[in-house]
């Protein structure tokens, strides 16, 4: 028969179907035998090794200390609680420097597009410098090169009660007194406020067609129930202000030079490529568009607004989400100036004190991949509520 | 069935990367396929408890790959450190090649890997190095947990603290407050914690990844204090923009015996490292130099030194090495006297004193080894 239209007959190895459910298994097979081979192998060598195994030393007293923990830890607590403190500082350098990358891209990419020859050039300059310099050296730069050039403690700058020197940024310090629950009801107040203030005036604009600026009237609304509430209470707060003493700086709140130094180099880099994804972005909104809003009557701003920028994100978001993920990622790059980061903490630390290579690595690629995986899902999510609905 | 196969293939592909990537940490390929027919013979035969002469010695291997591949610091002044040829030197380095001068005759039959102090023990458990020769510490974890084992102390040190001559501390005891820079993975990390601990004192730790780096941030004006073992403060101190400014404070806070590290349960491999280090000690005692050592052999009566030099008995069958092992070791690097004075001695820029290191038949000396006999 060389009919191919009709089947042959109803062979099993014949359905396309089943062929390929035939190959999925057995993939799966050599995957799951392949992982077992692995696993039982590493097994019995690091039991020829004598190599221990195990979390079991999550429990253990750690014994080191680290520079930066936003969570109460000695050196008396656990690795395990090491590991969180580490964690924690992973998220909140990735978090505000994804937030402060994207403030300077958005900036760079429309300074780079401006007509202004001054300010276009300047944004080119600093694109295609910070794009084109491995972000090791530029992290070694903002540390070593700031650190030189800062005083030491005792020769302070001091502005009012700030103070900066080798050692950081220091600030007061405030601290809350009896009453400030009542200032903590008036914030949660003004929000409630304002997010009713943001309902109306949407609801009202659709009825009536009537503008309102809900946005800057909410702010303003936070800003004064909360003053309100805290003159109120009698400014429950306390000033610990920053002293300068024979070694240091002791009291107030302190900024370190590494924590600076990894936020700066992260930004900046970063910075530099989504200002080209958001120049890229702009530029893919054709112009007829503008001009249309124009005829409509918009004035500029709402047209950059309304029209061009939600056009803007859908070419935008997509690449952006992969600078988030390089973002993360790069943090770990932190470890070199001492930023006391997952792999610095985990990878370089504790492995070294436990020896406990498998654990810990695999520890640290778990918690990178949750990380991006986690940027990944809520950007996509972003990609989609913002791509153009088809009716 | 096209996005079935898309979803299931990045699974399979993550799960072998995984795999891959965890066996290569633990293992090098030759070794594995070794490791497993040692633990396939062990099953069957049962009760076995140490794979004794199996097919894969360390010994045998270095002899049939033709040189040491030997782990050191990536730059230790009289330690480990590699001048702008590429040639190293030091005392961690002499190690090694006292023991390719035991194995080959040769002390140039050795290859050197830089580790930093995070990369080194995972670098010598997956048999990327033979010997782990980088300035480290003999603890109680290391031996019993990390499946090492450490051979000889070549060297008693303890930790310190180096300071600016200009902040007119003269005690550690006097640190209280300050910010202090070390290196990342290293037993210095601890003791700093328990010696502030131990005294109530607060200070801020600055813990960097690399010694280089540290060494930068303290030179910088970072930290006050830089610490980590004495010999390695003399060692660096040559490296700062000033050396002359900066002071080691008297205190010694911790003991950190230092000495060549092999990977537990090859014990022959691990006798041959021990010593090729008590045979240069062995040799100091009987006052037997590279220089004077061909006319030792021809003209001694000592039967100790005879026995140690081959001259009459062949000693070296036992660790299956050739008779003149020793001979060979003392030659060409020379005992232990030599290698601390060409290393780190007064006549170097590291200056540090005999102390400790001494003989055992000096005043305040501590090196002794047992007899070879």
């Amino acid at each position: 028969m060389s009919d191919n239209t009709t089947p042959s007959n109803n062979s099993f190895l014949n359905d396309a179907g089943n062929r390929a459910l035939i190959f999925q298994i057995l993939l799966l097979a050599i995957v799951v035998f392949a992982g077992y081979y692995l696993f039982s192998n590493l097994q019995a060598n690091l039991d020829n090794r004598g190599i221990s195994t195990g979390f079991s030393f999550f429990n253990e007293p750690a014994g080191f200390p680290i520079l930066i923990h936003l969570i109460e830890y000695t050196e008396a607590d656990t690795y395990g609680r090491a590991f969180v403190v580490a964690l924690i500082n992973t998220f909140v350098i990735s978090l505000l420097g994804i937030i402060l990358a994207t403030i300077i891209g958005v900036i760079m990419g429309l300074a780079r597009l401006s007509k202004n020859w001054l300010v276009a050039r300047l944004a080119t300059v600093y694109i295609e410098t910070l794009r084109n310099i491995p972000l090791l050296l530029q992290m070694f730069f903002w540390y070593f090169a700031v650190l030189a050039a800062l005083p030491a403690p005792r020769d302070s700058y001091e502005f009012a009660d700030f103070l900066l020197n080798k050692r950081g940024i220091y600030s007061p310090n405030p601290i809350a007194q009896d009453g400030f629950g009542l200032v903590i009801f008036g914030f949660i107040l003004s929000i409630v406020a304002s997010i009713s203030l943001i309902v109306w005036a949407k609801k009202r604009q659709t009825r009536t067609g009537l503008w309102f600026p809900a946005y800057w009237s909410s702010l303003g609304l936070i800003v004064g129930i909360t003053f309100i509430f805290l003159a109120i209470a009698g400014f429950p707060i306390e000033f610990d202000l920053p002293q300068k003493s024979r070694f240091n700086v002791t009291g107030g709140m302190v900024l370190p030079p590494e924590f600076v130094a990894v936020l700066v180099a992260l930004s900046t880099y970063t910075g530099a490529f989504i200002a080209e994804i958001v120049r890229a972005g702009i530029l893919s909104v054709n112009w007829g568009q503008t001009e249309a809003a124009r005829s409509l009557g918009l004035r500029d701003n709402m047209t950059q607004r309304l029209i061009v920028l939600p056009q803007a994100l859908r070419v935008i978001i997509p690449p952006l989400t992969s600078q988030y993920l390089n973002l993360a990622k790069n943090s770990s790059l932190g470890a070199a100036i001492a930023y006391p980061e997952l792999v610095a903490v985990v990878m370089g630390t504790t492995l070294n004190q436990t020896g406990q290579a498998i654990e810990t690595i695999g520890l640290c690629m778990l918690v990178y991949g949750s990380l991006s995986l986690s940027i990944s899902v809520f950007m996509n999510w972003y990609n989609k509520k913002m791509s153009l609905i088809e009716r | 069935m096209k996005s079935n196969a898309s979803k299931l293939l990045p699974t399979a592909v993550i799960a072998a990367a995984i795999g891959a990537a965890v066996t290569a940490i633990v293992m090098s390929p030759s070794e594995q396929v070794a490791e497993k027919t040692t633990a396939s013979t062990a099953e069957k035969t049962a009760n076995v408890t140490a794979p004794v002469n199996n097919s894969s010695t360390t010994l045998e291997n270095v002899k049939s790959k033709g040189f040491i591949q030997c782990g050191v610091s990536t730059g230790v002044p009289g330690f480990s450190n590699a001048d702008d040829k590429g040639n190293w030197s030091g005392i961690d380095v002499d190690a090694c090649r006292a023991v390719a001068s035991a194995i080959f005759g040769d002390p140039q039959k050795v290859k050197f890997t830089p580790l930093s102090a995070k990369e080194r023990f995972t670098a010598l458990q997956s048999g990327e190095i033979d010997i782990l020769a980088r300035n480290t510490t003999w603890t109680y974890t290391r031996d019993a947990s990390l499946g090492l084992d450490f051979t000889a102390v070549n060297f008693y040190d303890g930790q310190g603290f180096m300071v600016r001559k200009s902040l007119g501390v003269k005690s550690a005891l006097d640190l209280a407050g300050t910010t202090v820079c070390t290196e990342q993975g290293t037993t210095t990390e601890l003791n700093m914690a328990d010696f502030f601990r131990k005294n109530n004192m607060t200070y801020v730790p600055v813990v960097v990844q690399k010694a280089d780096e540290a060494l930068a941030a303290y030179d910088s004006g970072r930290c006050d204090v830089y610490t980590t073992d004495k010999s390695g403060l003399a060692a660096h101190r040559t490296k700062l923009a000033d050396p002359s400014a900066h002071v080691i404070l008297p205190e010694t806070i911790s003991k950190e015996p230092l000495g060549p590290v092999v990977r537990h349960g090859d014990n022959q491999w691990k006798d041959i490292v021990t010593w090729s280090m008590f045979v240069q000690v062995n040799a100091e005692e009987m006052g037997i130099t590279s220089k004077n050592v061909a006319k030792t052999k021809s003209e001694t009566n000592d039967p100790a030194i005879k026995r140690l030099l081959g001259v009459d008995s062949d000693l070296g069958a036992q660790l299956s090495l050739p008779a003149d092992w020793a001979y060979n070791i003392i030659a060409n690097v020379g005992n232990y006297g030599e290698v601390f004075e060409r290393n780190v001695g007064p006549s170097t820029p590291v200056d540090l004193p005999r102390g400790l290191n001494a003989l055992w038949t000096e005043a305040g000396g501590i090196m002794y080894a047992p007899p070879v006999r």
